[in-house]
């Protein structure tokens, strides 16, 4: 670790004792001052000492962590702290934004996304995202699940196209709702509808990754429910990135946990332990509340 | 007194009873602290008392010269020898205008007849006293109701309520003028055109090939048979028109796709006012370009390719007037496209779309009821052009739809029917208004389409 490296990690940090091997899986030694396993086994996304900054602003600071398959990772944190720019780091969504600068590396499958010759748009078929607030296109129901397909090639004929729809809208559980009226736009769903069709929007590319920023935060408790449980089965066949601000939310769909704070990754572990035992004070003072 | 005066003095009235009202409401509630207790804020107080002290002054005087001119009129001509009165309708304004000649000045005292001198000295005199009375009574009107006004405010005396809805009022009136002009304008046209519709019939007008407006002034004339079929000027609009579409729509259009989507921000501050400063080129300049330079030019390019194109042709003004029109539909597209919210776009990035299949499948659509907005205002621009065609397109009315040849459209018809001096009473100059007619409802069909259009989209994408 250089010596700049060592300056960006919060004072706070500086005081916790960790151990060497905590953060290590036998063959990989990750160089960070977060405390808990940032390692997995055969992970589907590593991220070593990425840095973003937007203009002047350092927004994530030397973030190491490893995403591991058919799982649930949270990034939680207080507001501001760096999440969503880490998530968009993922799939290269922050390329759109003129300021933003990042550094470090991430591979997907060990292969540098980040790297000249990778292709951002098979990139993004691969790291799907699902926004805060849902974006449905201003197209049918039918044509916002098309579209992702259409534009990678996915489906051969009509009845390819047709398949691939209703296996997405069924894995998103809004085949039951929307069978009848796949014609009609898919602006006029209901505010959770529309976030489950943005979510099998993602899904019909049929992506190795999802990325969901906050996406219940602007869904009443049933359809956060309903989004939840999705998520919970979506595990199955994908790795899941999930942003929250909801401790309970992370609690139940996610089986790891990041906690941010000030662009730094605090803590990485089990979703079990550091909700009950949480290793660092910053961490603790979130979860307890006396924090954000 | 003169009344411009009197308008003075009664708005310096309502201002002093704006500050009277204020600082009486305010000390009504015991001094500052106590203004939580008015029901409304001390300047509405003050400017209820002064709407009441300046708005039934101002309707008094104004109804006042409206009346009192004709009551005069009726005592100066009582006064006058009885020979006078009983005079033609036709000589009686004659009379009337001689009176008014003198004194106004416009005629010398020495020169008039000694009766109409005597009647202006009576109507000088008359009106004189009339104005000191009406501007007198105004006066005390104000006063009396403006404190009237005052002694009325109480705490919860709902001043805000009254000076709103009095505002509101005021709006409404002023949207009224803008309607009623609208309806006086049609009915006016409308009066006209069914006086044309006596002398030529609808049929002949609307589906007649043949255009040729003059009326033989003896019935022993060459070429005493006017033609009124509109069908050439209808034609040659939708030619010249539709020329400019397809040169403005995708011009404008891509260079909108360009500024919002892919110019640098330098350059986009740099390249939209001056892509604007098109539209603000006088049209006679527009037309001197098309005649001089375009005109021309299309005809040796033709040659060159063995087509004879006339040095005044339907093409050559549409490409101008195209050229004129392109900011019209630049600079909505532009300002819808850049409405469409971030969030959409970053739905089709992160599925993995390029820039140019985000911006023809999703911003595009998106955008879609400004743009078709823009685009039929730029229409409506079009076939209201006038001067480009006239200087570039020439007069003739030719059935035809050969860009090369020379054409002329509804709104130059209208202007040369109506230049010069022209009687009111012959289908020539009458044309003009049913032309004025179908070119109204032409447009006033676009703009219903055009509305239809865009709220389609908007129920659909909101
Ligand atoms: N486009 C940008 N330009 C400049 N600074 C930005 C930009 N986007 C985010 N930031 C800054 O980067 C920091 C991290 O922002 P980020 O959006 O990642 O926070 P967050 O953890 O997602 O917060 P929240 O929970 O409120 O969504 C913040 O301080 C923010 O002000
Ligand atoms: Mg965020």
């Amino acid at each position: 670790m250089t010596i700049e490296q060592h300056q960006h990690v919060t004072n706070v940090a500086r005081d916790v004792v960790f151990n060497e091997s905590d953060h290590s899986r036998p063959g990989e030694q990750v160089d960070t001052k977060t405390v808990g396993q940032v390692t997995v086994e055969a992970p589907v996304i590593t991220a070593r000492h990425v840095n973003v900054h937007y203009s002047e602003k350092h927004a994530i600071k030397d973030v190491s962590i490893d995403v591991a398959r058919n799982s649930v990772i949270a990034f939680i944190g207080p507001s501001g702290c760096g999440k969503s720019t880490f998530l968009r780091c993922i799939n290269r969504m922050n390329d759109t934004i003129p300021n933003a600068k990042v550094s470090g590396s991430i591979q997907l499958d060990g292969i540098d996304i980040y790297d000249r010759s990778q292709d951002i748009v098979q990139l993004r078929a691969r790291v799907g995202m699902v926004f805060q607030k849902p974006n449905p296109f201003p197209k049918s129901i039918y044509e916002n699940v098309a579209y992702g397909p259409r534009i990678h090639g996915l489906a051969g004929n009509r009845a390819d196209l047709d398949e691939i729809v209703q296996t997405s809208l069924r894995k998103a559980g809004l085949w039951e709702e929307v069978k009848d009226r796949l014609d009609n736009p898919g602006t006029g769903l209901s505010g959770g509808q529309q976030q489950r069709l943005c979510i099998a929007r993602a899904i019909a590319v049929d992506p190795e990754v999802i990325l969901m920023d906050e996406p219940c935060s602007a869904l009443d408790p049933i359809a956060t429910a309903k989004v939840e449980d999705l998520i919970d089965e979506l595990r199955e066949n994908y790795a899941i990135v999930i942003v929250t601000h909801s401790m309970q939310q992370a609690a139940r769909v996610s089986q790891r946990t990041a906690y941010f704070h000030l662009g730094d990754l605090i803590e990485v572990g089990p979703t079990e332990q550091i909700f009950t035992n949480p290793r660092h004070k910053l961490t603790e003072d979130y979860i307890t509340g006396r924090f954000g | 007194m003169h009344s411009s005066t009197v308008v003075v003095v009664i708005l310096l009235l309502a201002s002093a009873a704006y500050q009277w009202a204020k600082s009486r409401s305010i000390s009504l509630v015991g001094g500052t602290r106590g203004v939580r207790n008015l029901h409304s804020l001390p300047a509405y107080y003050g400017m209820y008392v002064a709407l009441w002290c300046a708005l039934p002054a101002l309707a008094l005087l104004g109804l006042w010269h409206l009346l009192g001119d004709r009551v005069v009129l009726q005592l100066v001509l009582a006064q006058m020898p009885t020979a006078f009165q009983q005079l033609p309708a036709d000589q009686a304004g004659l009379l009337l205008n001689d009176i008014r000649n003198v004194v106004s000045g416009a005629v010398p005292m020495e020169t008039a007849r000694p009766e109409v001198v005597m009647a202006a000295h009576h109507w000088q005199t008359l009106s004189g006293q009339s104005n000191l009375a009406g501007g007198l009574l105004a006066l005390c009107v104000a006063v009396l109701v403006g404190s009237l006004a005052v002694r009325s405010i109480k705490p919860d005396l709902r001043a805000r309520n009254r000076v709103e809805s009095a505002a509101e009022w005021a709006l409404l009136a002023c949207s009224g003028v803008a309607v009623l002009t609208t309806i006086g304008i049609v009915v006016s046209v409308l009066y006209e055109a069914i006086h044309f519709f006596h002398f030529v019939s609808p049929i002949d007008f609307l589906f007649g090939t043949t255009w040729s407006p003059q009326m033989a002034m003896r019935a022993d004339q060459v070429g005493s048979s006017g033609a009124f079929g509109a069908v050439p000027l209808f034609t040659g609009t939708l030619l010249i028109a539709s020329i400019a579409l397809v040169v403005s729509v995708p011009i404008g259009l891509f260079s909108a796709i360009f500024l919002a989507e892919y110019a640098a921000r330098g350059v986009r501050t740099v390249v939209k006012p001056l892509l604007e400063i098109l539209a603000g080129i006088p049209t006679v300049v527009y037309g001197f370009f098309a005649a001089m330079t375009v005109g021309p030019l299309l005809r040796t390019v033709g040659e060159s390719f063995g087509l004879t194109v006339a040095s005044e042709s339907a093409l050559s003004a549409g490409l101008v007037m195209g050229v004129m029109i392109i900011p019209f539909v630049s600079s909505l597209a532009d300002d819808m496209i850049t409405a469409v919210p971030q969030s959409l776009r970053d739905g089709a990035y992160a599925l993995g779309a390029t820039r140019s299949e985000t911006i023809r499948n999703v911003v595009l659509p998106a955008a879609l009821p400004g743009i078709v907005g823009g685009v039929l205002l730029a229409a409506s621009r079009a076939i209201g052009e006038t001067m480009i065609v006239v200087m570039a397109a020439g007069l003739s009315a030719n059935l035809t739809a050969n860009p090369f040849e020379a054409v002329t459209t509804v709104t130059v018809q209208i202007a040369t029917l109506l230049v010069g001096d022209s009687e009111f009473d012959s289908p020539k100059t009458l044309a003009a208004f049913a032309l004025g007619l179908v070119l109204f409802l032409a447009t006033l069909g676009l703009n219903i389409v055009a509305l239809k259009v865009v709220r389609k989209y908007r129920e659909q994408y909101d």
